[in-house]
């Protein structure tokens, strides 16, 4: 009698906190609603069954509980009852990963006009490459990564010099518009993650992820970093801001480009040369190291 | 039917090899230190994992704290958080619930299971226990080393596992790797055993479709073993390379804060591979012994056969064998390409369907059946529930895309605690209360039993059911603390907290349990000869508890298979394997074999077998 009242209490007790608790997934903010959707779907398929089999379990404990002179029934095998069962569980299956990959099609085909990001991780920040005014990131290896190259940008890829070099600040995305993110690490695995945005994916060193997503609503949301990558993971932080077009523009129009941070740097160590400083070893490294095409290729 | 039922009960085939020469033990270390019975190995092997356990225990404790009331306990850094997840997950996956499944329960049952006196080889056996304890020594050596354990995590995912961002890459992390290493040499010996003597040492009568589940599952699980440690041990070979000499199988160009590292050309995502095609397997490695032991269980203590025996033969098969083929599930969101997303989200719940087939029959079994709620009844009957609802969110992360915004959420913690961790922990339990006066010859209380189930049962469902709802927030897992967000809620901080003392209590109740069984072993009420009356072999041995060579002077004859409960015309409730079938009529307690005088029948069989 207890065992099955406690069993009864646990289902009921589930649905009910399924339903009434205030902890609920964060209100979304691309679309990936389909996601969501596919949840749902599986909230009730997998939620049904359940419910069936526990309340079946309790039902038997209350009924078939040993009483003086009670002998069970000897039937070893029903063929018909397994295959029946079979299946209806290989429908709801069905039921669930139908859906599930038809979502996962969007998910893995980036629409011909999304617009381009990279995000580049390492411990324990996060910064952001646009490809600028030609709309084409330059090629980047990490070997020529120093500290006036950060991101390892070719410098002799004419593709690169308007690439929009964004550290230390936040991430901008203008909203209804289809967005690749294509992500890069340094050092360790990454992950980029935006819960409101529901997508995910690790970033990897050595090779160039990527997923996409639009975004629908404006407002900074918190970036975090959903791959352990050492004892900063939980401070590798960042915001992202779904801008509306305008705003967008203004904030994009006063990045600096690559080319511009490599002037920059000229002059300053110019400068420093001028008041007799000396230049630190490894300043002057020669950028013509070829840069390898596996590397900087997205794997696709 | 085929030879499950009664209807062709009594076939033996002949005999065809000679009874075992056995080495007895000549003094007390021969008996219980360098031992070669298997059962004295089991225990060893059983102690040493449950110790080790406790280890693991302690630190979940102490992670729990730290989750639940962050910014309190001044002695637990970052750098400590993520050396005690990296030590609990681990320990708690491979030298607890592999060892203490296969080494453990693995040693003890197989052969009284199937009715040989010993493994096929007690020599390996030894060897493979004490190269075990070799490996928990090394892996426990790294509480000790400068730096401490590796805080890698436990899939110890290069690069990060050997650079100075991550604690313990000093030593941890080779000693990690090492002992890693070692484990595999010992586990490696222990499921040779246990599959060769499940296959060629059965005693007469004794068919494959009569073995009883535990045996299917074990063994189907140290086949699975065997196939998928390989992997581990390379993937640990080569990243020790990595470490040590300075080669770059899964490492990349890296510039690791600020400076140029001398590696390159390697992929952190062939290390991914190998992991899991280990890791996933692992998992069922886990599993199959549980859903082995819980049939048996639930079929003695309902006294009723196992609804669709060879339904559920052929889903163990068919999981070991599928599970082979999902690995990749765990890195849907890796940067692999995502194409694969396709197959390993098919295969992944194609699995579902075996595994719902186990569940139905496990249900159906208590059907129309003689329920009696013992321990083992009762922890069976918490599996059932755990193991439901940690399998269904796992349709949610094998669903590809849906495992996008769930996965390295608290959501994958719950799930994976539920299904592999409370699950087939609850099933140990249940197997302890069951098989502990086979072992000991006493009764576990059944007071502190019922305290322990209630509290670990209904603790670790509050512990877990809510915190699926916290990954569904975006709570990320491996968090030191979550510091300050815009989407976290404040209620979610009340149910950490809340999660905390939960697990404490739990905790708590596993000393209640530990206690009980010290007591019992001393003070604990004398089992009878066969406590539960169960049909299977173990419990048909003349001693209690079995001793060396476990049958006396001659083999049991096995006529039938083990789930003969209630059957309709035999005299009681239950009908021994071994049980001649001119006796199944009779209504006074079976006799076990060399117990008493031996019926004539029998004893013509037994001496047909000894020639
Ligand atoms: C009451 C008992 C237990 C408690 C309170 C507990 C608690 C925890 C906590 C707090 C974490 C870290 C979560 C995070 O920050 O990501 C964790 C991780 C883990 N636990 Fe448990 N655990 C328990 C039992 C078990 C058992 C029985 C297993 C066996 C399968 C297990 C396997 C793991 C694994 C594999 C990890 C992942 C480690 C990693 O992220 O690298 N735990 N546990
Ligand atoms: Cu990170
Ligand atoms: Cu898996």
């Amino acid at each position: 009698m207890v065992v099955a009242v406690i069993l009864i209490l646990i289902v009921v007790g589930s649905v009910v906190f399924h339903f009434m608790s205030p902890w609920w997934w964060t209100p979304i903010a691309s679309n990936w609603g389909y996601i969501d959707d596919t949840i749902i779907i599986t909230f009730w398929i997998t939620g049904t069954v359940f419910v069936a089999v526990i309340l079946f379990m309790a039902y038997c404990v209350l009924k078939f509980q040993h009483k003086e002179g009670r002998r069970a029934t000897y039937e070893p095998e029903n063929k018909k009852l397994e295959w029946w069962l079979t299946g209806l569980t290989a429908i709801g299956v069905a039921g669930m990963l139908a859906p599930g990959l038809f979502v996962w099609n969007q998910y893995v085909s980036v629409p011909e006009d999304a617009d381009v990001v990279e995000v580049l991780g390492q411990q324990w920040q996060w910064s952001y490459r646009y490809p600028g005014e030609d709309g084409v990131l330059g090629t980047s290896d990490a070997r020529l990564i120093d500290s006036d190259n950060p991101f390892g940008v070719n410098p002799n890829d004419p593709n690169g010099q308007d690439d929009i070099l964004v550290e230390g600040d936040d991430l901008h995305l203008p909203i209804d518009r289809p967005v690749k993110m294509l992500l890069r690490s340094i050092d360790v695995l990454h992950d980029f993650y935006v819960p409101q945005f529901r997508a995910k994916m690790d970033l990897v060193p050595g090779a160039v992820t990527f997923f996409w997503l639009t975004p629908t609503r404006t407002g900074a949301f918190d970036i975090l970093c959903a791959e352990l990558c050492g004892t900063g993971h939980h401070i590798m932080r960042g915001t992202v801001i779904v801008d509306n077009a305008a705003e967008y523009d203004e904030w994009m129009s006063e990045q600096e480009t690559f080319a511009e941070l490599a002037a920059r740097a000229k002059a300053e160590e110019k400068q420093q040369a001028g008041l007799g400083t000396p230049t630190g070893d490894g300043f002057e490294k020669k950028v013509s190291l070829v840069v390898n095409e596996d590397t900087a290729k997205p794997i696709q | 039917m085929a030879n499950i039922a009664p209807t062709d009960a009594g076939y033996v085939p002949p005999a065809e090899v000679e009874d075992t020469e056995l080495h007895d033990p000549q003094s007390f270390i021969t008996k219980y230190i360098w031992s070669q019975d298997h059962k004295v190995i089991a225990i060893q092997y059983s102690m040493t994992a449950l110790a080790v356990g406790m280890v693991a225990l302690v630190l979940s404790w102490l992670m729990r704290l730290q989750l639940g009331f962050p910014e309190t306990f001044s002695f637990i850094d970052e750098a400590d958080y993520y050396q005690f997840i990296t030590m609990h997950g681990m320990i708690m996956v491979i030298y607890l619930l592999t060892a203490l499944f296969l080494g453990g329960f693995g040693n003890y049952l197989i052969p009284l299971m199937v009715g040989a006196r010993d493994m096929v080889f007690p020599y390996l056996n030894m060897l493979s226990f004490w190269v075990y304890l070799l490996a928990v020594l090394v892996l426990m050596a790294s509480f000790f080393v400068p730096g401490g354990p590796t805080g890698a995590g436990w899939t110890l995912y290069p690069p990060q596992a050997i650079l100075s961002g991550t604690p313990g890459q000093e030593y941890g992390i080779v000693l990690m790797l090492a002992s890693l290493v070692i484990f595999i040499v010992a586990f490696t010996m222990g499921g040779l055993n246990y599959v060769t003597t499940a296959l060629q040492g059965r005693t007469r009568g004794m068919t494959l479709m009569r073995l009883p589940l535990t045996v299917w599952g074990i063994v189907t699980a140290s086949i699975l073993g065997l196939l998928a440690f390989p992997a581990l041990f390379v993937g640990g070979v080569m990243m020790l390379l990595d470490k040590v000499l300075g080669t770059s199988f899964f490492m990349p160009t890296i510039v690791e804060l600020g400076e140029q590292l001398e590696y390159g050309g390697g992929s952190p995502l062939l290390f991914q591979h190998l992991f899991w095609f280990f890791g996933h397997p692992e998992v069922y490695i886990v599993a199959l012994p549980a859903f082995g032991i819980v049939s048996d269980l639930l079929a003695t203590h309902a006294r009723k056969s196992i609804f669709g025996y060879r339904m559920m033969v052929w889903a163990i098969l068919a999981i070991g064998g599928l599970s082979f083929v999902v690995w990749a599930h765990h890195m849907f969101v890796s940067g692999m390409n995502p194409y694969f997303g396709f197959f390993f989200a098919t295969t992944t719940l194609i699995i579902a369907v075996p595994t719902a087939i186990k569940v139905y029959n496990w249900v159906l079994t208590l059907w129309q059946a003689d329920i009696h709620l013992t321990l083992p009844m009762l922890f069976s009957i918490g599996f059932i529930v755990t193991f439901v609802n940690g399998g269904i969110t796992g349709l949610f992360l094998g669903n590809v895309v849906v495992d996008v915004p769930l996965s390295d959420t608290m959501f994958v913690v719950a799930h994976f605690h539920m299904v592999m961790g409370v699950a087939p922990i609850l099933v140990i339990f249940g197997a302890i209360y069951h098989w502990y006066p086979l072992m000991t010859g006493r009764m576990l209380n059944e007071g502190m039993g019922q305290f322990h189930f209630w509290v670990t049962f209904l603790g670790a469902y509050l512990i877990y059911f809510p915190m699926h709802y916290l990954g569904f927030i975006g709570v990320p897992r491996r968090y030191y603390e979550l510091g300050d967000t815009t989407f976290i809620p404040e209620s979610a901080e009340t149910l950490n907290a809340f999660i905390t003392v939960a697990a404490l209590v739990v905790g708590f109740a596993q000393l209640v349990f530990l206690y009980n069984m010290i007591h019992s072993f001393m003070k604990g009420r004398k089992s009878s000869q066969n406590p539960w009356s169960s049909a299977s072999l173990e419990w048909q041995t003349p001693q209690k508890p079995p001793v060396h060579g476990n049958w006396g002077p001659s083999l049991p004859i096995v006529y039938r298979w083990a789930y003969d409960y209630s059957v309709p015309g035999a005299g009681r409730d239950y009908v021994p394997q071994n049980l001649p079938p001119d006796q199944v009529g009779d209504t006074d307690d079976p006799q076990p074999i060399g117990g008493g005088p031996v019926p004539a029948g029998q004893a013509a069989g037994v001496m047909e077998a000894n020639k």
